[in-house]
Parts: structure tokens; sequence; C-alpha cells
């Protein structure tokens, strides 16, 4: 009985290809110009339904001990105005707030608190994600638009970062596939789709973007030995803020990690976004990581777009990702770098401020520096360019190493405290 | 491939059903799509196969699985299955997420799988019966029945000797009809069933009178005796009711009842609608159940005054959120000092053979410390709470007889093994 299941199990995931085939040859896959989630007539939400008899006071969450940017902006009126909708995909309010009410956040740190379950929920529920997308963004309006420029040759500078004080150079993004919903909220089969679809596209790569495939469900043991040993596996999240959005469901199916063979380019497939896009090498070459990050960004959206799947974009709120905090460029460019005198000076946060960076530890966000090495990035996403934002990074980090260089001669950096960009 | 999918239903006229992304096949619509092809009507085996390719796209691969659910869902099961949905909307992939989640372990066996509300030992019974099968030894509820008996009266020999039964404990849960279990409850229906258990917990009298604690509002205080006491439940941190959706809104609506005596006690809205305990120190599991079955009986009488009634049939006996503790939900234990018989190779076999279980003092999943054991009825579905009150007693009365012997220098017998209900 056993073995029966078993061959018919293997039979069905066999035939899933062949009756693509077959579909395709008689015509019934129609023109792919109608391909997406977009077509009329989609849903209807028992639950969502269900949920309806029963009135806001008694639905609305008790947000009295939070503090995110959810709990902030949602109002009874908000919440009884979106409770009725969904998506065409079946995505409600409540699923966009979950995350945010099962997390009341820290009284020092201020999360998002909501998450999109697909590229229609900033349409659908903009009446509350509009005012959180503005607090979050430094005011954005409903009506700003912004600019995507991945033209790598507007950059300038950053090929001279000190190597001596800069140990490496990062940029990284996310990018979502249109047609497939996003991680809260796709079926197992809409996740192995969009892997399958990456593989595709990762696979016709070459020149230095010549790589390999590693899905989390099928790596050997020295795969993934190496892949620890070069910092790049990601584990399943533990983060409540994600395992309560529900972005771990099913793992580490339809999971996996992709990296060029010089292991300079790397993307998570299907971790916290559809993919992570992430360009590094060692030293302050900040240039080099910036021009390998647009050129294989460009390639990988021109195959996707072969396939009628480009990247949700859209020019109000550009690359469209699970959460609104990534929204815009959802890029963050930063290097670690060694400044042990200026992270002790009084006005280094401020520094860090008027620069339009942040600061974290070298073990990613939340983590703490160590030997006085941060990892020193842009705080912006949504609003301004990628080059803008690198620019910023580049100059900024630029700056604060000529500033560490005056403080170990013991000298002022008073002059040289910039004005706020 | 959600999206492939999508053409493929729109050119053969079906409306698709979603929830949660997940894609529901209803029957074909009268209405045309107003996409750009049109067809007439398939022949029935394209519906077959489209049926079992959207399905196969979204099966889960259970392959390193070892649990209940994985070893009873195949495709087929799940092919007729993935469209349904209870009519609160609750579906196949929602009741399985905690199974395809959580892998299992090699030695442990989980169940796998919750329900969301009454409706899903029906609508997904399939997948359900032989779950509750394997779980409960063979218990069929396709064919067989549940008893339920609450009269204490009918249990003897209960008083245990105080020097080895440290304490005694009785616990059960239970559910009310007609709002949907913690994985599924919305806010509104959790904070209902709040209102409705409290409402009916302030009726209680006499030996039974007590008060209310909510997570939300207790007083830091309160909150410290009730730790000291060990009453406070925390927000579950293991993955298996986490996957499954059961904390969502922490710590909304949940709450902590007690008597002034502090022998009965009722959690509110934690794995359960309510999980109810009554325990006492010392030895007299006769007191602890019958002041079990009185609080039982006086709560669904006071519910049952406002309209509101337990869920219960006569195939799965007491709906809980989890599978394995269908049928009486009922765990009846003591802490028991047996420091010679657990030096004892035999002591499993014993265990077995009475069918009871071992745990360390901490619940399930701790080790035994200083040879004291939490020992408890294995089964719950089957037979009823006086019987399995009546086994842990009998049980409990023998391994304090063989303890008794090692004492003495005595050699000790295995017990022959208690007849299964089939």
């Amino acid at each position: 009985m056993e073995r029966r299941e078993n061959r018919m199990r293997r039979f069905l995931l066999f035939s899933r290809g062949l009756i693509d085939e077959a579909l395709q040859q008689i015509g019934e896959l129609p023109d792919k110009k109608y391909g997406g989630v977009g077509i009329a007539t989609m849903t209807k939400n028992c639950h969502n339904d269900y949920k309806m008899k029963f009135s806001v006071d008694e639905e609305f969450p008790d947000l009295s001990l939070h503090n995110n940017h959810m709990a902030k902006v949602l109002t009874k009126e908000i919440y009884g105005k979106l409770r009725g909708k969904s998506t065409p995909s079946g995505f409600t309010v409540d699923d966009v707030i979950q995350t945010g009410v099962d997390n009341p956040g820290h009284p020092f740190i201020m999360t998002v608190g909501c998450v999109a379950g697909d590229e229609e929920s900033y349409e659908v529920f903009k009446d509350l994600l509009d005012p959180i997308i503005s607090d979050r963004h430094g005011g954005y309006k409903p009506t700003d638009k912004h600019k995507t420029d991945l033209n790598f040759e507007n950059l300038k500078g950053g090929d001279d970062l000190d190597p001596n004080y800069v140990l490496s150079s990062r940029v990284r993004t996310g990018r979502s596939i249109k047609g497939f919903t996003l991680p809260p909220h796709n079926s197992r089969g809409e996740r192995r789709g969009i892997e399958k679809l990456s593989i595709e596209a990762l696979a016709s790569l070459d020149g230095e973007f010549k790589g390999k495939y590693y899905p989390l469900n099928g790596m050997t043991e020295a795969e993934q030995d190496l892949l620890i040993k070069d910092h790049f596996l990601f584990d399943k999240p533990v983060s409540p803020l994600l395992t309560c959005a529900g972005m771990a469901r099913d793992w580490p199916d339809g999971r996996g990690i992709w990296h060029n063979n010089n292991k300079t380019f790397l993307v998570w497939v299907n971790e916290e976004d559809h993919l992570r896009v992430i360009s590094m090498q060692l030293g302050g070459n900040m240039k080099e990581v910036f021009k390998r990050f647009c050129t294989g960004l460009q390639k990988i959206e021109e195959i996707f777009k072969k396939h009628n799947h480009g990247f949700m974009w859209n020019e109000h709120l550009g690359y469209i990702l699970t959460c609104p905090s990534n929204l815009g460029t959802g890029l963050r460019g930063g290097v670690h770098v060694k400044l042990p005198k200026l992270s002790t000076h009084a006005k280094f946060e401020e520094i860090l401020t008027r620069l339009r960076l942040q600061k974290r530890g070298t073990g990613g966000v939340d983590t703490a520096s160590v030997g006085g090495v941060f990892d020193i990035s842009n705080a912006d996403r949504l609003g301004s360019s990628e080059v803008a934002q690198v620019q910023l990074v580049v100059d900024g980090v630029k700056l604060m190493v000529e500033m560490e260089k005056k403080l170990e001669k013991g000298e002022s950096i008073d002059g040289m405290i910039p004005a706020q960009k | 491939m959600k999206a492939t999918s999508v053409w493929l239903l729109h050119g053969a006229n079906i409306q698709p059903l979603f929830y949660k992304g997940h894609l529901c096949l209803t029957k074909p619509s009268a209405a045309r799509s107003k996409t750009a092809f049109s067809h007439s009507p398939r022949p029935m085996w394209q519906y077959i196969i489209l049926r079992l390719y959207l399905c196969s796209a979204e099966y889960p691969d259970l392959r390193k699985h070892n649990n209940c659910m994985a070893s009873h869902l195949t495709p087929a099961i799940y092919a007729k299955l993935c469209d349904k949905a209870t009519p609160n909307g609750y579906t196949l992939d929602l009741a399985i997420q905690t199974g395809v989640d959580n892998p299992g372990h090699p030695f442990i066996k989980t169940v796998g799988m919750v329900a969301g509300d009454e409706e899903s030992y029906e609508v997904f019974g399939d997948l359900l019966d032989p779950v509750i099968k394997e779980r409960h030894n063979g218990y069929d509820p396709r064919t067989m029945k549940h008893p339920t008996d609450l009269d204490a009266s009918k249990i003897h020999s209960a008083n245990f000797d105080p020097r080895y039964v440290l304490s005694s404990r009785v616990r059960t849960g239970r559910s009310i009809r007609g709002l949907s279990l913690p994985p599924a409850c919305t806010r509104a229906e959790r904070r209902e069933v709040e209102r409705v258990v409290v409402d009916a917990l302030a009726g209680l009298k006499d030996d039974l009178q007590g008060k209310y604690y909510s997570l939300t509002q207790m007083t830091d205080q309160e909150q410290q005796q009730l730790i000291d006491d060990h009453f406070l439940f925390d927000k579950p941190v293991s993955p298996l009711l986490t996957c499954a959706g059961m904390a969502r809104d922490w710590p909304d609506a949940r709450g902590i009842w007690h008597n002034n005596e502090k022998t009965f006690l009722v959690w509110v809205n934690e794995e359960d609608h309510t999980r109810v305990i009554s325990m006492e120190k010392g030895g007299n599991m006769k007191r602890v159940f019958e002041r079990f079955c009185k609080g039982l009986k006086e709560v669904e009488h006071l519910i049952q005054e406002k309209g509101w009634e337990f869920m219960w049939n006569e195939r799965l006996g007491y709906i809980l959120t989890c599978p394995s503790n269908l049928g009486t939900g009922l765990r009846a234990g003591v802490h028991v000092k047996l420091p010679l018989l657990s030096k004892d190779p035999r002591l499993n076999k014993i265990l077995d053979n009475l069918r009871l279980q071992k745990r360390g003092t901490g619940g399930v999943d701790t080790a035994a410390v200083g040879g004291i054991f939490d020992i408890s009825n294995l089964d719950r579905l089957g037979l009823s709470e006086v019987h399995l009150v009546q086994t842990v007693v009998d049980g409990v009365n023998y391994l304090i007889e063989c303890e008794k012997r090692l004492e003495k220098g005595q050699d000790i017998k295995v017990p022959p093994p208690l007849k299964q209900f089939k």
C-alpha cells in the first residue's frame, strides 16, 4: 500500500511537467499577454464573509500595548472600511495586520507591523498602508512618484574607499515576481512555480554570472557546510515578526540559494521575498559591487519578462516587496567599516542621521558591533533612486573614514560635520 | 502555479475559489469569463487531469515527515479534499499546515493536524478518520461509539497512600459549540468564548466559587501569585501550536479562572476553548474526580441556561482542537514517588500493560526527578471518563504495591495486559 502511494506521488509530480506540455500543444494555454492574477471574477473568501457577521467593535484588535507603525495608524474607522474587502487572491486586512497584532513591538525600535500578501494589497488597503508608508518613509505622499535608476555609470567615485578601514562592500535588494502572491500568502504550488522560474532564469546567466542553484531541500551535507562557511546559507526564520506573518510555512519547500562561481553574486529564493539579490566582495570597491549588482539584476529581469513574469513595479511605489519598509528601491547598500574612534564620538549618531545612513552590528539588523566594526548602510528606500542611495553611502563612508583618520591623529573633526543631506 | 491554473480554469469556465491563496475548485459556472478565449465544456477526462494537475502542484512534500497526518495524506485524499472548506471557510491546507511545518521526531509520532471547527471532523473525515484510528489504538469513528460517563460515585479504592502519591490531578478540555476552535477563531469569536465561559464560571458556588484573571488585565501582584501557584500559562512557543495559528492575537481574550481553594482551575483560550483542571495535594483521587465531575456538570448547566452547549457527538465524544484529545480529552494522573520501581527495567512494560504513561513532573517531554513520576492514562477515546480514571486508580495502586514489595525485598510481577475496547 505504501509503495503504491509513493509511486503515485512520483507519477503525479512527474506528470505535472507532461501535462504542461500537452496542454500547450492542444492550445489550452492562452496568449501570454493574459497572464497574471489581475483577471476579474476571482474570489470568494468564505472565511472573511463569515467574519463579517461580527461587528467592528467585536473584531477590532486590542492595540493598547502596541508600538508599531500599524498600531499608530489603524483606527476602528479604517478597519471598518477595509474589513469587508479582499484582494483578488483572497488576502484581507486581518492578514495584513496579523504580524503587528502578534508583535506589540519594542519601546525603542519602531517596526512596521504589517505585510502585503500580493501586489494588489497596496491598492486595496491603501487607506491603511499609505499613512504607514508615509510614516516609515519620511512623509512620502500617495501622489509622489518614485524614481528608479539602475544605471551604474551614474555613480560617481566609489572605487577608492580605503581598504584598511572598509573591510567589505555589499548591495542587496529584493524583487517580487508578477503573477504570484507574496510569501505571507502564497501556496506551495506558487512557491514552487517561483522557484522553477527562478532556476530557469538564473541558469541562463553566463560570464561572471555563471553559477549554481542549491535547493534547501536537496543540498548535500558538503554543500551545506560550504554555504555556511561562506556565510551564504539562510535559516528558517525564527523572528516572530516573520513567522506570525506566515512566511515560514512549508519550510524548506521551494526555498534555495543560488550564487555565481566567483561567489560575488547571490540570490535567495523564497525567503522573506520572492528573490533577494545580493552583490558583494571584500574590500572597498563599491563601484564594482554596484556595477555587478545592476548588470546582474537587469539580466535576470529580462529573462523573467520573456516568460511574461516581470518584476512587480509601479511608478508610485517602485519595486513591490512584502514589507512596506522595503518599497521603492528595496536597496540596502553598505560596508563593513572599522570606526573604533568615530563610533565612540559624541556626535556619531548625529553624523549618521545627517548623512542619511544607519548603523548595524556586523551580524546584521539587531546585532551589536564587534571590535569597532560597523555595518553602515543607507537609511532610505523609497523616494530616491538606487544610484542616489548608493551615492550617499559612498560619499558618507568616505567622509567618515577621513574623520576616523583625523581622530587617530588626535585632531578635531568639528569642522567636518556635514549638513543634513 | 496559480497563474497558469487560473488561465486553465477560465478556459474551462470554472469559477475559482480562493482562500489564503489556495485554489479551490467549484462547480462550472454558467457565467462566461471575461478573457478572450472561449471553450465549450471539456470532456470529463480533462477535468480529471486538470484537477490532478492543480492538486499535485500543491501537494506537500512529506518525504521526510513522520507524523500521523503524513502517514495518511495520500495524493488521492489530498485531491479529493483540497477544494473543500467548512462553512466557516476552514480548509485542508490550514488543517495540515502544522504537520507540514513540523516533520516530527523519529521517536515521537505527533498527530500533525488540527481541527479549525466542529465541522472539520466531518468535511475532512477522509483524512481525520484514519488519523484518529491510528492515534487512538484502532478506534474507528465510522463504526464505533464513544461512551461518556461522569458519575464519580462509581470510582472505588481511589484514596492513595500519601507517602507515595504527592498530588492528584484530572484535566480535560471543552469547546463551545457554534464558535470556531483556536486555530481558526477570529478575535470576536475568541472574546465570545471568554465571555460565555467567564459568565458561567461566575455562577459557581460554595467550594467552587472563584475568580477570573484576564491575561491582559491582571496586576503584577496577581501575576506573581499565579506563577507561584504554578497556575499561569505562557504564550505557546512550541512550533506544533504556533504553526497551527493558536497563538494569534496573544494575549487577547486569554485568562485563568480558579476557585478560592485553588483546587479547580480553568484555562480560557489556550490550546482549546477551555481546559478544566481539578487537583489537590495528596492521594485523594476520588475527591479530585468528584469535584471535576461536579464542576463540569455545573458549568455545562450554566452555559445551557444561556443557550450554549459543549461540542460533543456520539462518534467522537467531546470535540477538541487536537485529534489526540478527542473522546474524553481526559488526562487523570498522579505525582508518585517510586524510587525503587523507577530503576526496575520492567517498569515500562508494566506501565504499557496497565495502559498508563509516565512523564517527568514538569509535564510532557520532561524527565523524572528524584524517582517522582507523573503517571496518567494513555487512552482518551473509546472509553468513558469513569473507566479511564478507574484504570489509573487500579494502575497506581498496583505500582504502589510493587514499590512496597521492592522495599521489603520481594519480587514483583508484570501484570497481564488490560483488554482494549476492540
